[in-house]
């Protein structure tokens, strides 16, 4: 067994600088890595590209880090919800790279496999295929999209193991899976990290080669952005 | 005319026995409440759900559980989660029989826009883009009039578009209507509503084929 634990976000950030791009899990606010997004803004490294669907909420989630300006790009799917997110794109300050949600996810999925580009019909005929290649199979349109390089994936999974091996929780799962691998250094943050041995192999969804440090997070909070409930 | 849920209970008769289905955000959402009790659909999720179920009871909202609007949802038996990479794959794979979405504008020849507006903050296009670029079946809910009461089915869309040549099928608060051969092609009038209404709300070209039934539902 390689073992692949770090005793905090402290070590797990080792070789973090200004001016990385970073691969940041999570959908909203659900299956953020809160320990790695805390010890980032502690670093107080900037000129940073995030490249995560979302942009959080003001004061939570990557909200965070664009409060203390340390964010240079980003690059994501749909940033709504934050104030501070608006202000700093209409004002110049922020670059942001607005991408089809399922092209970012497979940029991602791409980097992870090895696969230097591919071909997707999302996009195409509109302003996100601008100066792209663009091709036709069997009839249909298709753009060109290349995988993303990034020099830190920051993942959040519900249990892990010693060998980094990862299991999800729920639609907390999201982009985490794709970005494992899919930099150059992958840190997992887990709920709950236990020996190796003690996940069923069976039920592993990202093998452990895909991680390169993994670390028991602490003080999740998880908030929940749209609390939506019925009556009984 | 219909309002908002006359437009999803209208649409939710597309529904079939059988489907997967995507519903967007706003009008979309309101279809899984009237969609018939005899007949099984899975709802997907992009975010990394298939099954989804009704809001939870107060107290057991899970924060790990969420929709793609992020509003904390529960699962039906015979649910599962996935990856987003492996949720676009079942869209683009076209392995979800059904998509509908809301729009801003949509055009006689299929386009849609519905991500952005010049000028105003963008938000971004989540997975529209995706959605429209690879679903075989597309079914637009929206209002035919803006809140100007100009027309949102067009000639061509004034929008910068989310995907082109893609819509199928649009049911607004007046009709139902097919996209056919590059025009709008009326197929069901809302109770109340006069076919010179809609020909007047409609800035596309609208095919009146014969007599128009009223919509049943």
């Amino acid at each position: 067994m390689i073992r692949k634990v770090v005793s905090s976000a402290e070590e797990a950030l080792q070789g973090v600088s200004s001016g990385m791009t970073f691969m940041l899990g999570g959908f909203g606010l659900c299956g953020i890595p809160e320990n790695a997004i805390t010890e980032l803004v502690r670093l107080g490294v900037n000129d940073i590209t995030c490249i995560s669907n979302n942009a959080g909420v003001d004061d939570f989630g990557l909200g965070l880090l664009l409060q203390q300006k340390q964010i240079k790009k980003m690059i994501s799917s749909y940033v709504g919800e934050n104030d501070e997110f608006e202000r700093q794109m209409l004002s110049g300050e922020l670059e942001v790279e607005l991408t089809p949600q399922g092209t970012l996810a497979e940029k991602c999925r791409a980097a992870q496999a090895g696969c230097p580009a591919f071909y997707t019909p999302a996009g195409y005929g509109t302003e996100v295929a601008e100066g792209k290649e663009t091709r036709e199979f069997n009839g249909k349109m298709y753009v060109l999209e290349p995988a993303y390089e990034a020099d830190f994936a920051f993942v959040k999974a519900w249990k892990g193991d010693e060998a980094g091996n990862l299991i999800f929780k729920g639609t907390a799962r999201n982009f985490n899976p794709c970005m494992c691998g899919a930099a150059k250094i992958t840190v997992a943050e887990v709920e709950e990290l236990v020996p190796a041995g003690e996940l069923d192999p069976n039920a592993i969804h990202i093998p452990g080669i895909f991680v390169q440090r993994i670390f028991q997070g602490n003080a999740y909070e998880k908030r929940i952005e749209q609390r939506t409930v019925r009556s009984r | 005319m219909l309002d908002k849920n006359g437009i999803a209970k209208r649409i939710a008769k597309e529904v079939r026995d059988g489907y997967y289905v995507n519903l967007g955000i706003g009008i979309p959402t309101l279809v899984a409440n009237f969609v018939q009790e005899d007949i099984s659909v899975e709802f997907q999720s992009e975010n990394g759900v298939l099954g989804m179920g009704p809001f939870p009871f107060d107290g057991e909202e899970d924060a790990d559980i969420i929709n793609a609007g992020k509003q904390t949802i529960t699962t039906l038996p015979g649910a599962s989660f996935f990856d987003s990479a492996l949720s676009f794959g079942m869209i683009r794979g076209k392995h979800v029989d059904l998509t509908i979405l809301g729009a801003m504008e949509v055009a006689e020849n299929g386009d849609i826009a519905n991500w952005k507006i010049p000028g105003k903050m963008v938000k971004g296009m989540g997975g529209a883009m995706d959605l429209v670029a690879s679903a075989e079946n597309i079914i637009v809910a929206m209002m035919h009039t803006n809140k100007a009461g100009k027309s949102k089915l067009l000639k061509k869309c004034t929008l910068p578009l989310t995907g082109v040549g893609c819509v199928k099928k649009v049911v607004t608060n007046l009709a139902v209507m097919e996209i056919e051969n590059g025009s709008f092609k009326l197929l069901e009038c809302a109770p109340g509503v006069s076919v010179e209404e809609i020909v007047a709300a409609t800035e596309g070209n609208l095919i009146v084929d014969g007599e128009i039934p009223e919509m049943i539902l």
